[in-house]
């Protein structure tokens, strides 16, 4: 572009102004880019889930356990390739504000149902050849500096008392997606400690289909199988279970939409203003341009360009710190977002954004600029 | 002497359009101030508010919440025989023994949500004093009737009076509805406990609440049970028991409404400086002769930070106004401590809006500083020889 020069002169001169501008806009953007990760991050789990797997819990609560013995109809069902289960832990370490996920898991089966769940070899043996080993995601290591062969005590709230595990293994996702901050350690062990009336219970079972289109029918026929029996099931894939817990958070979307819109239209208003306000300044100027033969459609151009370049700038500014912050600071805002990270479809929303907040903030001292008469400008100032 | 406030007034209304979208954008970071201020507060009012602190609540050692809690009935016996236990007109104990439990059920839109379910005595009514019954009757005891919170009813599918509603098997009629003024049973299923514990499977209590006699005793009364070493338990005032529940996610819901106003005002303050040094910028002969009439150059500093304060205050009532309706609506999140559903509104105080306000104030000082002091440094004849 042949007057970008023209233009960079022009932002230059009123430095403090473009200054403050492309910073104000790159705030908004920053917390656009923030809010926006709140969404996703949230979202991960269903990303990361697989579309041949299945979950299958109580069919009226959370809080009722399957027996033991339904693993065994399951594994019959045609189309089940694979079954595991665990239990929901609900431990928390040294103090109740220290959460994280535990689960108890059926170890034989675990790996084989989570692909994604990556361990070193020699850590798996490890870990399945003792009684009270744990694995424990790459996050969580980080987070309290456990490092294999540390022991980590639990309080646990489901199950009472003090639980004592040995890291074995440190796990990482096969994803980004995939949650690191999670503690896996032997269902036996869980069940052995159980007195007689708890023995045997399991919160999960995960089964794995030969392929997606398969998991409708599973699922009816799992569900149907059971329906008659003391403990209904309620089977649907692992995506759809997910996403009930990411809707019990309630309308943190909707809130957080309205927010960052309120944001976006309160920084768009301030930088029409200042649009508004350079342009205003330049009345003679832009006579003078138009004197000298620039035409009303470049003049157009040259005005709407400058507010274009200012929200582009703030743009790329914003969303860049953005991405910057968030992955080098291991944000987690307290472990209740493990993977927070701004995704790449994020980064491009908030550029269009920027583009979008220069062109409304550009439109009218373009438009002005481009109607202005020379003769009533240039005497109005005189 | 000051230069009158007239003639700021008069400069704002001047330059009306820039005036507005200026005070706006500052408005708008009051509204986000004080939204996210009120949906905190609304939430954590919600579970405070559940619990009284004339009540205590004993629950399982290590339990927070009442669903990982078991009470066997000899526990629940031995809490009842305590003498610190206030007495109804009748002489018997004000105790009431309660299951919780955790069911799926259907919301109006379709989706699906957990609900707690709870068994009650007719002593419940009593310790849980904000409960009334608003449509309907009472469930009658060995009936398979229920009542249901207020926010229930209104966004779960079968609450409403006459229907019936299936839970562990079997039909019960809904027969009415009670308001807890907002607080986390308006989300709740309620029924008799003696039913319950067999329908449910669930031969325990969950919790006892109790009224004190005397608030004083409540030392010593956690104490005894606390050591007793037939029972491993914990008792705590009941209003401290649910607002220990409410204080990870409000604390979460603060920390993120201040993170996002305090950037955001930030973004804002850049654009008041920008109006202002434009303001600043375009009257400097204005200045120039005020100077010449001998105002001293305080009063112009005062005079313009006046007016950047002003047009921010401005910003910050038009946010209030706009916060207004948000006061009341009925949202919904999880208490991760019951892992059931909860209804709450948004609670806009008159202390939230000052504090929107003086948050706007804040950034119009701030906005105006530096161009105001710009604005005091004009040298006279410079400042008129201009433009």
């Amino acid at each position: 572009m042949r007057y970008f020069r023209l233009i960079w002169a022009n932002l230059l001169r009123a430095k403090r102004r473009t200054f403050l501008t492309v910073f104000s806009i790159a705030i908004a953007l920053f917390l656009f880019c923030t809010l926006r990760t709140v969404i996703t991050s949230f979202e991960a789990s269903l990303r990361a889930s697989e579309a041949t797997r299945l979950v299958v819990r109580h069919g009226a609560s959370l809080v009722f356990p399957l027996p033991l013995a339904y693993r065994e109809r399951l594994v019959q069902v045609p189309g089940i390739t694979g079954v595991s289960y665990g239990n929901w832990f609900g431990g928390f370490y040294q103090d109740p504000k220290n959460q994280f996920a535990q689960f108890a898991m059926d170890v034989p089966t675990m790996f084989d149902l989570f692909p994604e769940v990556l361990v070193p070899a020699d850590q798996i043996q490890a870990f399945r050849s003792e009684r009270t080993a744990a694995i424990i995601g790459k996050a969580l290591a980080k987070k309290y500096g456990w490092k294999v062969g540390d022991p980590v005590p639990i309080v646990g709230t489901i199950y009472p008392g003090d639980w004592r595990f040995v890291v074995r293994g440190i796990y990482e996702g096969k994803t980004k997606d995939v949650d690191e901050s999670s503690l896996f350690f032997h269902w036996d062990y869980l069940n052995e400690s159980m007195p007689e009336g708890r023995k045997n219970q399991v919160g999960i079972y995960w089964i794995r289909v030969q392929s997606p289109d398969m998991a409708a029918d599973v699922s009816r026929r799992v569900d149907a199988m059971f329906e008659n029996s003391p403990q209904p099931t309620k089977t649907e894939t692992e995506k759809a279970f997910q996403a009930g817990f990411i809707s019990m958070i309630g309308n943190v979307q909707l809130l957080l939409t309205i927010i960052g819109s309120a944001i976006v239209f309160a920084i768009m208003l301030v930088t029409i203003n200042t649009m508004m306000m350079a342009a205003r300044e330049r009345t003679t100027e832009i006579a003078v341009l138009k004197t000298l033969g620039y035409s009303d459609g470049l003049i157009l151009r040259l005005v709407g360009g400058e507010a274009l370049l200012v929200s582009l700038l703030g743009g790329i500014l914003g969303c860049g710190l953005a991405a910057l912050v968030f992955r080098e600071s291991d944000f987690t805002a307290g472990g209740f977002f493990p993977n927070f990270r701004v995704l790449p479809e994020t980064i491009l929303a908030g550029l269009l954004l920027a583009v979008l907040m220069g062109i409304l903030s550009g439109i009218v001292p373009a438009v002005t600029a481009a109607r202005l008469q020379v003769a009533s400008a240039l005497r109005k100032v005189a | 002497m000051a230069i009158p406030l007239q003639y700021n007034i008069r400069n704002l209304f001047a330059r009306k359009g820039s005036t507005l979208l200026t005070a706006v954008g500052i408005g708008l970071v009051s509204w986000v101030f004080i939204f996210t201020l009120a949906l905190a507060g609304g939430f954590q009012a919600a579970l405070q508010e559940t619990g009284s602190h004339e009540n205590a609540i004993v629950v399982r050692n290590g339990s927070t919440a009442e669903l990982t809690s078991i009470l066997p009935r000899d526990v629940a016996a031995a809490i009842e025989s305590q003498p610190e236990i206030a007495r109804a007109p009748d002489g018997t104990p004000l105790v009431a023994h309660e299951l919780v439990v955790v069911w799926n059920l259907e919301r109006k839109n379709g989706t699906s949500t957990n609900v707690v379910v709870r068994g009650v005595t007719p002593k419940s009514f009593v310790l849980h004093s904000k409960v009334r019954l608003v449509e309907g009757r009472m469930f009658r005891p060995g009936l398979e009737e229920v009542v249901v919170g207020k926010l229930a009813n209104a966004r779960i599918a079968h609450l409403g009076v006459g229907d019936k509603i299936k839970l562990a098997g079997h039909a019960w009629s809904v027969v009415g509805v009670f308001d807890a003024q907002g607080t986390s049973f308006d989300s709740e299923i309620w029924g008799d406990v003696e039913l319950f514990m067999p329908v449910f499977d669930r031969p325990v209590y969950q919790s006892v609440t109790f009224r004190l006699d005397d608030p004083s005793h409540f030392a010593a009364i956690q104490k005894r049970l606390e050591s007793d070493p037939r029972m491993s338990v914990q008792v705590k005032h009941e209003d401290d028991f649910y607002a220990a529940q409410s204080a990870t996610l409000a604390g979460l819901l603060r920390g993120l409404g201040l993170f996002v106003t305090l950037i955001m005002a930030l973004g804002a303050v850049f654009g008041a400086l920008n109006t202002m040094y434009a303001a600043v910028g375009a009257r400097t002969r204005e200045i120039g002769t005020l100077l010449a009439l001998g105002f001293s150059r305080g009063a112009i500093l005062t005079s313009f930070l006046i007016e950047s304060v002003l047009l921010a205050t401005l910003g910050g009532l038009l946010g209030c106004l706009l916060v207004l309706p948000v006061n009341g609506i009925t949202t919904s999140t999880t208490n991760f401590a019951s892992f059931s559903e909860i209804a709450f509104r948004f609670q806009v105080t008159p202390m939230m809006l000052l504090s929107g306000m003086i948050f706007a104030a804040v950034m119009g000082a701030l906005g105006g500083w530096f161009p105001s002091r710009n604005a005091a440094r004009r040298v006279i004849v410079e400042a008129l020889r201009q433009a």
